[in-house]
């Protein structure tokens, strides 16, 4: 059964299924960090005392990871122009490049949080760390996610390049999308967490 | 029954459905029974499968609820029949402890609203129907749609499970109000996981039904001729797309409370059972709430929407006429969509937040009165000058509509702060919400299940026990939620174990306890002939023409029954029309479906 409106858009919306699908889940996934959000700015004002982040935080591991999440935006985008203008071989760097930098970014993760433990900072020592740790955890789990769409798009899932290179770019679109939004969810939670 | 022939020339191409599926078979490929029946990507075959879990889940949360009944009728006395098979942690010697009754009343709920009421109405009637009645040929993201369908199943699985953990189920009521649930048994835990789970479902659907409404309706069906069925399902689904992630926030904050031993919900200095927390405290309890009513407000429209969208269709169909005021209930639904979002913390009047948030809230809850009013008054205006047809549907969804009034109307004096004070956390509150969901929406479910069983069976439900179920369903209802008001007035608290028994001021009323109890088991008693029914309907019943009940809407006449797992139409149809075309002046029928051109869509130059 053809379902219609997979690949090329409908004339009257002007999208496709999937698009359309990736801009509600984005909008529940903006309730679900606003929900978090929300959760900090309440716990924050309630408290007689609060943290800097940056008494706390390493602020130059996080500007790093920063540099590194915008950058992996940057190679999403130019995986799908690549696509767009039908050069399957830099859409294979490009998207490999994306991947790497998440993996990078992660790797820095790891790190900020063993040196967390070793100081004995744990999600129990207080409702800062508490809200730092759960808010980064969720995130690199989107990370994650985002880690194996991509590679299911950059390994077995692009060879449906050969036979339906439209809706092959629109995929990579919509990944594009989701990376995107997790790129911008780091870029309030850095400030938020580490500057404020 | 068919009154008046349809007059070729007018209706040219009302058999649609019934010319059939002859070319479909051929490059139909065949698929395995696995495929076909349990993991199956079909939306109507998915549809069923929520549907008939659903169902289950119903009975069992209804189950829980007459065990409970007992314990608030004869407290202290040993459960009949049953009570030797609870087991001594639940139930010694058939006596019910109060710690598994807080377990049946927190998991009563639960089921009900997440594993009942919500998968029938959105999982099942909108699978089924919405694809059908907007002429597409699939949901938008069928494989989506099955993960989401067996999502849903685990969660229901875990819920299950709890039950056998150490200590039971989870006890802090459906609400889970911190910090009495970050301190509860382990069954608190897997509660949470369940509801991840749940969350996660109902959002993988709610994406597929929106893109499905906006993307694949069929030509000429403009937003403005959709059925309000769709209307109601598309405005749920955006409910359970943008109110359900505060409440996953809170379910993984809640988690880390319990297991990483944080203190989101945890204030500082709390002291159990004389014992002091070693917890950092610093939390707010209060920050469950809100994320909690966050979501559970707009659940409620969750609930009442889809019912009333079945409503609509079968008041349309049964009196012969169009929905009275269709775009006052269209922009009264989107409305009530938006208002649904800030009517949060009416549910916190008695929590000391402020006499100042109180009031803005007590207001916008004024205000959300307002489209419901509508569209319950848009309702009975229609039945006004109807030819009424008093099917085994119809009876259901006539009795929704007194049934909601009641439910909507005793919620007035909930919404304004001051007499909260007085009704809060009495039986009151419970007699409220069940008249909208058990009286009124579960009717309108139930008027729904006999409205679409031709469509899925190509057979009718017998009459004769639709009737018995329907009279049996509506006293007894009254019966069990009637006295909750009366009980509430004079103060009875909705969380004793023992129904007040122990408690001054609840003796005059305390001889309503066995009337409910006996209401809610004949109520069970009464569910008996729409068990036999649905199951001997299936096999036995009449059958019945694919357009039984002369509707004018696409699932009802485009469509041929029981069209199961090959695809929705022989030709996807065009709709020329609105949804409820009846007894239209001059017209040979007293319907005319969406589908079908007549010579004033010609004359208008309306092409194909």
């Amino acid at each position: 059964m053809n379902i219609p409106y997979t690949s090329t858009a409908r004339l009257d919306t002007g999208l496709y299924n999937a698009k359309l699908g990736i801009w509600l889940f984005l909008a529940s996934e903006v309730m679900l960090f606003g929900a978090l959000f929300s959760t900090y700015v309440l716990l924050r004002v309630n408290a007689p005392t609060w943290p800097h982040g940056y008494e706390l935080l390493n602020v130059p591991l996080a500007t790093l990871n920063t540099i590194v999440l915008i950058s992996s935006s940057v190679t999403m985008v130019m995986s799908w122009a690549s696509l767009m203008m039908k050069k399957f071989g830099k859409f294979k760097l490009y998207m490999g490049l994306t991947i790497l930098l998440a993996f990078v970014f992660l790797v820095v993760k790891y790190f900020e949080y063993t040196a967390k433990f070793e100081h004995h900072l744990f999600p129990s020592t207080n409702t800062f760390l508490a809200i730092y740790f759960t808010i980064t955890a969720l995130h690199g789990l989107h990370i994650l996610g985002g880690i194996v769409v991509n590679t299911y798009l950059w390994g077995p899932g692009s060879k449906m390049w050969q036979n339906d290179p439209q809706r092959f770019t629109n995929r990579v679109e919509v990944a594009g999308l989701y990376w995107h939004f997790v790129d911008l969810v780091w870029i309030f939670l850095f400030p938020v967490l580490y500057l404020l | 029954m068919a009154d008046g022939h349809i007059s070729h020339k007018q209706v040219e191409g009302i058999g649609v459905g019934v010319q059939t599926h002859v070319h479909h078979e051929e490059h139909h490929h065949e698929l395995s029974f696995l495929r076909q029946y349990v993991f199956s990507t079909d939306h109507k075959v998915i549809g069923i499968q929520y549907g008939i879990t659903s169902l289950l889940f119903l009975l069992f949360g209804f189950t829980l609820m007459m065990i409970m009944r007992w314990q608030l009728a004869y407290p202290g006395e040993a459960i009949p029949l049953i009570g030797q098979w609870l087991g001594p942690d639940r139930a010694p010697d058939g006596i019910m402890l109060p710690e598994f009754y807080n377990q049946l009343g927190a998991m009563h709920g639960t089921i009900m609203v997440f594993l009942g009421v919500v998968p029938l109405a959105v999982g099942a009637f909108g699978n089924y129907v919405m694809p059908l009645q907007i002429g597409a040929v699939d949901m938008a993201f069928p494989k989506l749609n099955m993960m989401s369908y067996w999502v849903y199943f685990t969660g229901g699985v875990t819920m299950l499970v709890s039950f056998f953990l150490p200590g039971g189920a989870a006890n802090s009521g459906w609400t889970s109000y911190a910090p009495l649930s970050v301190i509860a048994t382990v069954g608190q835990t897997v509660w949470l996981i369940g509801m991840v789970f749940l969350i996660t479902s109902s959002l993988l659907g709610s994406v597929n039904f929106i893109v499905t409404i906006v993307q694949l309706r069929t030509n000429g069906l403009t937003f403005m001729r959709l059925p309000f069925f769709v209307w109601a399902q598309f405005v749920t689904s955006f409910l359970l797309l943008l109110a359900f992630p505060p409440l996953e926030a809170a379910g993984v904050l809640q988690l880390m409370d319990r297991i990483a031993g944080t203190s989101f919900f945890m204030p500082s200095g709390l002291v159990v059972s004389g014992v002091p927390l070693t917890n950092a405290g610093g939390g707010s309890p209060l920050l469950w709430q809100h994320l909690f009513w966050f979501l559970a407000h707009p659940e409620v429209y969750v609930l009442i929407l889809p019912a009333m969208g079945i409503v609509a269709e079968i008041i349309a169909n049964n009196t012969r006429k169009p929905i009275w005021g269709y775009k006052s209930i269209v922009f009264a639904a989107v409305f009530l969509g938006f208002m649904s979002f800030v009517v949060w913390a009416h549910h916190m009047f008695m929590t000391g937040m402020g006499t100042v948030i109180s009031t803005f809230f007590q207001t916008t809850t004024m205000i959300i009165s307002i489209p419901s009013i509508i569209i319950l008054t848009a309702f009975f205006l229609s039945l006004w000058g109807g030819s009424i047809r008093f099917t085994t549907p119809m009876l259901f969804a006539l009795a929704f509509l007194p049934m909601f009034g009641i439910g909507g109307l005793t919620g007035l004096p909930l919404g304004l702060s001051a007499p909260d004070i007085h009704l809060h956390d009495t039986y009151y509150v419970i007699g409220h919400f069940h008249y909208v969901v058990a009286p009124g929406t579960l009717m309108a479910l139930f008027a729904g299940i006999y409205y679409w069983y031709p469509k899925v069976t190509g057979r009718k439900m017998s009459d004769v026990l639709g009737r018995l179920h329907f009279w049996g369903s509506f006293i007894f209802l009254n019966g069990v939620f009637m006295p909750m008001f009366i009980q509430g007035l004079a103060g009875v608290s909705r969380r004793l174990y023992d129904g007040g028994a122990q408690y001054a001021h609840a003796q005059s009323v305390l001889q309503w306890n066995e009337v409910m109890s006996v209401s809610a088991w004949c109520l069970g008693l009464a569910q008996i002939p729409f068990i036999i029914n649905f199951f001997w309907s299936a096999k036995k019943g009449e059958k019945v023409a694919d357009n039984h009940w002369e509707a004018t809407t696409l699932d009802m006449a485009a469509t041929t029954s029981p069209p199961l797992a090959h695809g929705n139409f022989a030709r996807v149809p065009e709709v020329h029309r609105g949804p409820y075309e009846y007894s239209v002046p001059g017209a040979t029928t007293d319907f005319i479906p969406q589908h079908v051109r007549t010579e004033s869509n010609v004359e208008r130059g309306e092409h194909r």
